[in-house]
């Protein structure tokens, strides 16, 4: 119960940190993409001061062998760069260029009624769904498209 | 650069940073919230409820927000349906293709100095400019 009700604190959290941020307003996103329009940094310093605070944080976790409730540490492994990565991120981020969403922000933003966010997330749940039906349908790794950042279970 | 908002985007970003570190030391995990959200899709048996209730988390700090900081939830860039559906498939797409969005690679990723996090965060980020730019270039951004 108590590791649910933290996991449920840290998606507040995020979501917070993402609403003070102005990333779950496009045209903060959209105005730092754009570099030939009215220029907006924002989203770097998001993007650094999260990173500084993730960095410094992970390696005193790190010293430990297992989380606070005894889980092992689920992380990925793979340091190889293959070409389904880098076309992976291609296709996101023409996605992410066009509207200035990604699928933190939109989940955030679904419950101010807009219509934006609620058809970007009904559409990328398409994406996602149509991906892991292809990739367990072609591909020959076992886990069904659960990637390195999904990595299966390993104690409990 | 009036737009610029660096005092809210420091205190976003390091709360944006500390939820991920709550995750990993309390449950054990990357926040990459692609991964969370795409493993609800196709559900294994034991794997559902911790995402489910991440996911809810993050809504109901939508809520939150709406109640207190409404702004941060107004829309200004307007899309016409067509190019909504398409950018979300494509990043839905995209993020479960290359194993992570802006969270799990951005944020988690590269904090770990984790070298396919790094390729695809430069690569998404560079891919979103050109898009981006050429987008508000050719068509004034409205379409």
């Amino acid at each position: 119960m108590l590791p649910l009700i933290m996991i449920f604190l840290a998606g507040i959290i995020f979501s917070l940190g993402l609403g003070i941020a102005g990333m779950t307003q496009p045209e903060k996103v959209i105005g730092f993409l754009d570099v030939m329009g009215n220029w907006d940094p924002s989203l770097a310093v998001v993007l650094v001061s999260a990173v500084v605070t993730f960095f410094i944080g992970q390696k005193l976790i790190m010293r430990r062998t297992t989380a606070f409730f005894g889980e092992r540490f689920q992380l990925p492994t793979r340091t190889d760069l293959d070409s389904r990565l880098i076309g992976g991120a291609i296709i996101f981020g023409i996605g992410w260029g066009l509207i200035g969403l990604c699928p933190g922000p939109a989940l955030v933003s679904s419950i101010s009624g807009d219509g934006t966010p609620l058809t970007f997330i009904m559409s990328m749940a398409v994406g996602m769904y149509l991906f892991e039906a292809l990739h367990l349908r072609y591909s020959e790794e076992p886990d069904g498209g659960a990637g390195p950042l999904d990595a299966p279970a390993t104690s409990k | 650069m009036e737009n610029f908002t660096p005092v809210e985007a420091l205190i976003g970003g390091v709360l944006i940073g500390l939820a991920a570190l709550s995750m990993l030391f309390f449950n054990a995990r990357i926040a990459g919230i692609s991964g969370i959200f795409g493993g609800l899709l196709h559900a294994k048996r034991g794997d559902t409820l911790w995402r489910t209730i991440f996911v809810l988390g993050l809504i109901f700090g939508g809520f939150l927000l709406q109640r207190y900081l409404p702004s941060s939830l107004e829309f200004t860039v307007t899309r016409s349906t067509a190019i909504i559906v398409l950018a979300g498939f494509l990043v839905g797409f995209g993020a479960r293709l290359g194993n992570g969005c802006t969270s799990g690679h951005g944020v988690c990723g590269i904090g770990r100095l984790a070298p396919r996090s790094i390729a695809a965060s430069l690569t998404f980020m560079i891919a979103g400019i050109i898009t981006a730019t050429a987008f508000n270039q050719l068509v004034g951004g409205n379409i």
